[in-house]
Order: structure tokens, then sequence, then C-alpha cells
């Protein structure tokens, strides 16, 4: 046989959008969020964000470097968990404590369990909820926009006193990436568009919030613009690898997820429930994608055949 | 008097499908006749079946349209000399892949003469087509290669009511079919009224893309012919969403009817054929002259004018290269079909066979492509049109679960290469796929 060609197994052909070219979108949606953070917290949010995301980065490359595994950090995913990671820490959290945050998300929570794809939570949502029980008083600690008035409330904590719209366009206390509702969104509608994520699962998050919130007498609107809510729903209960696939599966993941969330905030006598909420949806979620939501095409004739 | 009328809307739609780039860059040049090369192997298996038994031995003189090997059971197809000129042996080459294939040699004259003895095969009733069929060497042209006979012949308690007529072409790049609707839609009304007549069916249903607008106005002169007095011949316009081709796809939005496992489509009342194995049917009907030559597209990096050829079967891959003067140095990828299904080539030793449809030739890759970790982001559960799990088979396959494949249903697979395509970790999910088929004992769903 002469002139060997190279043969590779069909299809020969495959789609532009890579991993990296996923994660990069997300990093996109999430910017505008975090820059207005920058701008409405200062130079301290932007040092908090940088900590995050650079540790984040270097985590992943030193484990991958000592266990001598091939260098992954140019799939971005590392990128996102630390930008994650900063917007929900408030201004004030302590540098180091930041970088504990990410070193946590990613030697912890991902790469122990093996990397991209096989943590069972969130890394960014992980490593906040560790950093909220090892330093709870450093982690609730929140400062007003603009002025440096060290406040230790965010609008959650009094609902009354802010407005709707203050909640929606973001200038109020908070973490640096949660406070604008209205730049969430846009984020989140480029990634329905961008057809990085789907809708199902921040929608039905939100609505049951809202849907319990009315029930119980609550102003909705200002339930679901406080907190980490937007941020969460948008950002964190989306992330692939613990969420469902099916589209069935997103709808229950997303309903348990504002089902807790309102039960946390409205019962429970933590000022946050959204992480906590994801958290426990995201372990019940390998549980989800085993319901067998959809059958294989032709396989209920052949079921009646037998 | 043509009827004014629109093209009809799918029953039903699949689950999933992707939409790819479509490449078409062929679809307007006219079939260019190649010239015989110097040499053909023709091999004796270009079929899903038992292989044909030669009747020809070295020195005998053939025509274009001898046949040289007869078929040896229900499932098979004889195979017919493309060239004129001397049997030189029936000889072990290896054609594509590791083993060696037998193959009839035969060196041509260059003359192309016809054998003198075709004739036409007059049909009168259903068995006749089949018949027609099998002595026309005829297989599924759209690249399954299954003996057209077979399933001209369904079993006498099946009630068959619906022709559909596959003209779809969903793969990239290739246009052979689309040609065939361009080129010769006189045959395929006569070839469409005919089957109808004689098998007895109720509906036509003729399927073609709705990237092929030219096609569909071609075609529609074919639902809207004279002959279809009773109005029970349509067009239909599918969308262009792979793979809108595949038997059990097509058969779902024709008719809304889903071909359960390991069934076929006569049990759920359907036939499906090729466009152009249609047309070749009619020809032979015809003329007598079986199935010698394949209109192939031959495309890709490395063909600077996209063009459809008209090739002997049994051609080398080489011959062709050097009739398109194309240096064979530079090539270093050659798919035999579409990009999501076609087979990879080995060697330029290959040949065109019956159920070739495209040459697509590429030069050296330019993109890198980097496989990352599965990311779970769902995008094959979502594209796959049999609405199966392929990152989980994928799960399952790493973790030597076999035991997971049979619940996780990967004999339903069609093996149509949406879930790679789609992957955007680039991980080999088809491949897998094929993998855990045969683990679980073969592919049912063929």
């Amino acid at each position: 046989m002469s002139n060997l060609l190279k043969a590779a197994s069909s299809p020969h052909i495959r789609h532009e959008d890579t991993t990296a070219g996923i994660m990069l979108d997300v990093v996109l949606a999430l910017s505008p969020a975090a820059v207005y953070g920058c701008v409405i917290f200062g130079l301290r949010a932007v040092f908090v964000l940088l900590t995050t995301v650079i540790t984040a980065i270097a985590s992943e490359f030193l484990w991958n470097l000592i266990l001598k595994k091939p260098q992954t950090i140019g799939d971005i995913s590392a990128v996102v968990t630390g930008l994650l990671l900063g917007m929900n820490l408030s201004p004030y959290t302590p540098l180091p404590i930041a970088a504990i945050g990410s070193v946590a998300a990613i030697i912890v929570i991902k790469q122990m369990f093996g990397g991209l794809g096989y943590n069972f939570v969130n890394p960014a949502l992980g490593a906040r909820i560790i950093l909220l029980v090892s330093f709870p008083s450093f982690m609730t600690k929140f400062s007003e926009p603009i002025s440096d008035v060290i406040s230790s409330a965010t609008p959650l904590a009094d609902l009354k006193a802010t407005s709707i719209k203050t909640l929606f366009f973001g200038m109020h206390s908070g973490c640096i990436g949660e406070t604008s509702a209205f730049l969430l969104i846009i984020g989140g509608l480029y990634l329905i568009v961008r057809k990085v994520i789907n809708p199902i699962i921040p929608v039905s998050f939100i609505g049951t919030v809202a849907l319990l919130a009315t029930v119980s007498g609550e102003n909705p609107l200002k339930y679901i613009l406080s907190g980490g809510l937007m941020l969460g729903a948008i950002f964190m209960a989306t992330d692939y690898v613990t969420s469902p696939t099916a589209n069935w599966g997103k709808l229950i993941f997303g309903i348990g997820c504002g089902a807790i969330t309102f039960v946390i905030r409205r019962f429970g006598s933590l000022p946050e429930g959204v992480s906590y909420a994801i958290l426990l949806m995201n372990i019940i979620t390998p549980l989800i994608n085993r319901i067998p939501f959809s059958r294989p095409f032709g396989y209920k004739e052949v079921k009646t055949d037998e | 008097m043509a009827r004014k009328e629109k093209p009809l809307k799918p029953i039903r739609r699949i689950h999933g499908g992707a939409k790819l780039p479509h490449h078409k860059n062929s679809a307007e040049i006219q079939t260019e006749v190649m010239p015989a090369p110097d040499t053909v192997y023709i091999p004796l298996s270009q079929h899903i079946g038992a292989p044909a038994n030669p009747i020809v031995k070295k020195g005998d003189q053939v025509f274009v349209g001898t046949i040289i090997a007869e078929a040896t059971g229900f499932v098979s197809a004889p195979v017919h000399s493309s060239v004129s000129g001397t049997v030189k042996g029936v000889v072990d080459k290896v054609l594509n892949g590791a083993a060696a294939v037998k193959c009839v040699e035969i060196e041509s004259d260059g003359e192309m003469k016809i054998d003198p003895d075709l004739k036409a095969f007059p049909v009168n009733t259903a068995e006749d087509i089949a018949a027609a069929a099998k002595a026309c060497g005829l297989v599924g042209l759209g690249g399954a290669g299954f003996p057209a006979h077979v399933k001209l012949s369904p079993s006498k308690d099946t009630k068959i009511d619906t022709l559909i007529i596959n003209a779809a072409e969903c793969e990239p790049y290739i246009t052979s079919d689309y040609r065939e609707c361009m080129e010769n839609v006189d045959g395929i009304i006569a070839a469409t009224y005919l089957l109808k007549e004689k098998l007895n069916i109720e509906k036509v249903i003729i399927c073609v893309e709705n990237n092929k607008p030219k096609a569909i106005e071609k075609l529609m002169e074919v639902a809207t012919n004279k002959q279809d007095v009773d109005d029970t011949v349509k067009l239909m316009k599918l969308p262009s969403t792979y793979p809108q081709g595949a038997e059990k796809v097509i058969i779902y939005s024709a008719t809304g009817r889903k071909v359960p496992l390991g069934k076929l489509p006569s049990d759920v009342g359907c036939i499906v054929m090729n466009v152009t194995s249609l047309a070749k049917l009619y020809d032979f009907i015809v003329t007598g002259m079986p199935l010698t030559a394949k209109r192939i597209t031959v495309d890709g990096s490395a063909v600077d004018t996209p063009k459809n050829l008209m090739v002997p079967i049994g051609t080398p891959i080489s011959a062709v290269l050097k009739y398109l003067g194309i240096d064979a140095d530079i090539v270093e990828r050659i798919i035999m079909g579409g990009p999501m299904m076609g087979q990879p080539v080995s060697s330029l030793d290959a040949v065109v066979e019956k159920r070739t449809n495209a040459l697509l030739i590429m030069k050296k890759d330019e993109r890198a492509r980097t496989t990352t970790a599965c990311i779970r982001c769902g995008r094959c559960q979502k594209t796959c049109p049999m609405n199966l799990t392929p990152a989980r088979v994928e799960t399952a396959y790493k973790k030597g679960d076999t035991a997971a494949y049979k619940t996780l249903n990967v004999n339903y697979c069609i093996e149509c290469g949406s879930c790679s395509f789609i992957c955007p970790a680039k991980r080999p999910l088809t491949e897998v796929m094929r993998i855990a088929k045969i683990h679980l004992g073969g592919s049912k769903n063929e």
C-alpha cells in the first residue's frame, strides 16, 4: 500500500463552539455587572476580583504542574470560577481571605473531585459557603456605594427601606457583582441568545421565588431584585456540570432552588438563602439526571410488541 | 397542465438535529463524465449481505454492463463490469482498511463499448420490479448499500401504502442527488408513476430539504404531473436539520410514523427510496443498463473546482485525483461520502463503489482541535435525533460499565455523528457510541 492517508472516525467536521469559547462567553456576560461593581465600590472591589481570578488560575496551574497532569488553564473555566467567586464577595473582604476562597474553589471543590466536569457543586458557590462559615464576620461586612462608610446590612436585611429602582440598577450595598439586577439580566440574555444557557433554570428559579413571595404577602419585585438571587439564578444555578441536562430536570432544579431560597429567606435565620439553595440542588442533580424524562425514538412501539 | 400546488410541511419534527454548514459548492455544476481509467477493481461486496460470486475468469472479454458476479442469496446483489476490456483476474486487494477484499480486476480498452446483449426489462407486477432491482445490481445509493430488491419485496402480510422518495441529501457538500433531480426529472417522473402503479402505492411523498429551492421547483413537476389524476403524489419540504435524510427520520417527518427498534420501514407501511436509486431502476427497466457508474461529488479543501463526476464503479481514487489534476502529496485526508457519516479512506487504492456519493479531499487541517473534559452542557443529548444521552454513554464506557449500555439504549443510535459534531469539548462521542453498540451485540437499528 502506498501513500497512506490520515483516517479518523466520522464525523469529519465539528461545530465551531469550544469549551473555552463557552467559558469566554460567560466571562463576557459577567463583565458588565463586575465592572459596575468596581465602579460603585472602587479599588477595593478591583483588588478583590483580581485576587480571586489570579489565584484561581494559579491554583489550577500549580495543581496540574505538581501532579504532572495536562495543563487545563486554557479552557478558561478557572477564570469563570474566580470571577464568580469575587463577584459574590463583599468589597471589604480581606484579600488573603479572597485568595483562600479561590484555592478552596479550584483545589478542594474542583480538582480533588476530578477537575472540570466532575465537581459535584459549583466551585465558586462552594467556596463562598466555605468562606461564609469560616470567616462570618468578614463576609458580612458591606459598604455603601461610592462612600466608604461600612454598614453591616444589605437591602435584604431591611427590604422596606430600599426602592425598587435602586434595587434594579444596583446603587446599594452588597457583594461586588450582585447589586445590579439590570446588568445581570443583560448578561443572562446574552448567554441565552448565544445559546450558552437555557432560560428554564433562571426563569423557574426566579419565578418560584416571586410566586412564593407574593403568596406570603411580600413584595415579589423587592424579593427577586435583592441579595444574590439574580447572580445565583443566572450564573451559578446554570452551571452545566452541577445542573440537570434534560429540560424537565432543569425545571425541577429551578423550582427546587426557588423554593429553598424562599424558605431560608422567609423563615430561616440566615440573611441569604440563594447559595444554600443552589448547593442543595447541586447535590441532588445526579439523582434528577437519573430520572428517564425521555424515551429514545421508536421506544414505545417496542414495548407494546413484547 | 400543471396544477398550482405548494409543497407539504412535515407531519412531525424530530427531537434535536443539528444545523450544519451546507457547503453545497458543486450544486450548480453539470455532471461531467469521467473517462474510463486504465484498470478498474470492482469489489464483489459493495452491499450489505453476502458477497457476489464471480462468474468471469482471466482473459474474458467484457463490456459495460456485462454481469461479472452473481448474487449469492436473497440479501445480496450482482455486480457488473463498468468498462469494456479484458478481465485480468479475481484478485484479493487491500482497497480501504486493513483487510483484503475480493475484486474483479478489469483492464479497460478505453472504448466503453456497451454490452450488446443488454435489453429492456419489462415489468408488469410488483415482483417484476423487485426482480429488476436485483438484476440491476441496485443497492441503496444514499450510502447505506442495502440491496434494493429486498425492500421492494415486503412479505405478503405487510401492507405498503406509502413510497417516500428521499431527495433530502442532508449531508454537507454532497450534491449528487441534487444533480439527479436537476438533470433527470423526466426519469424521476416516469419512475415514480411506474412504481406507484406496479407496487399499488396509495401515496408518494417526495422529500427535499428546504436548502434546495431549485430542486423543489423541479420536483414539483413530479407532483403536479398529469398522470397524478387523484393527487396522491406530494412534494414535502423538510427543514434542513441534519439528519433529515436518515431513514427513520424521514419516515417520521413524512408520515408521523415511528419505526420501532429493530424494525424496517415496511413494518410501518413505508418504502423509502433514494432519488438516484429510483431513477437508476427506471433506467434499467427501459434500457437494461445495470448500475455501472455513479455520480459523485468531488469537493473539499484540496479541490479548487468542485465537480459532479460520473465515474465507472471500481475506479481507483488515485485515478480520480489524476483526472482532476490534484497533487496526491498535498492530500491529508479523503472521505468517501459526507463529512458526517462518510468513511475515511486510508489509501489511494480505494475505489469508487455503488454506494459512494462523494469524495471529500482534504488538505492538512489548519485548526488544531483540543479535547477538553466533558462540561456536561447537554448539547449531545439535545441534538441526538434518537433522544439518547451520548455523554452518559461515554462516562459508562470510560468506567467499563458495559451493563449501563442497555439502560442507556445505545442500540437505538443511528451513528449520524451529530453528538460528536456538536460537542464543544470535542469528545469522540459517536465513536464511543459505535463501540458501545458493538459491545451490546451488533447494531439492530440499521
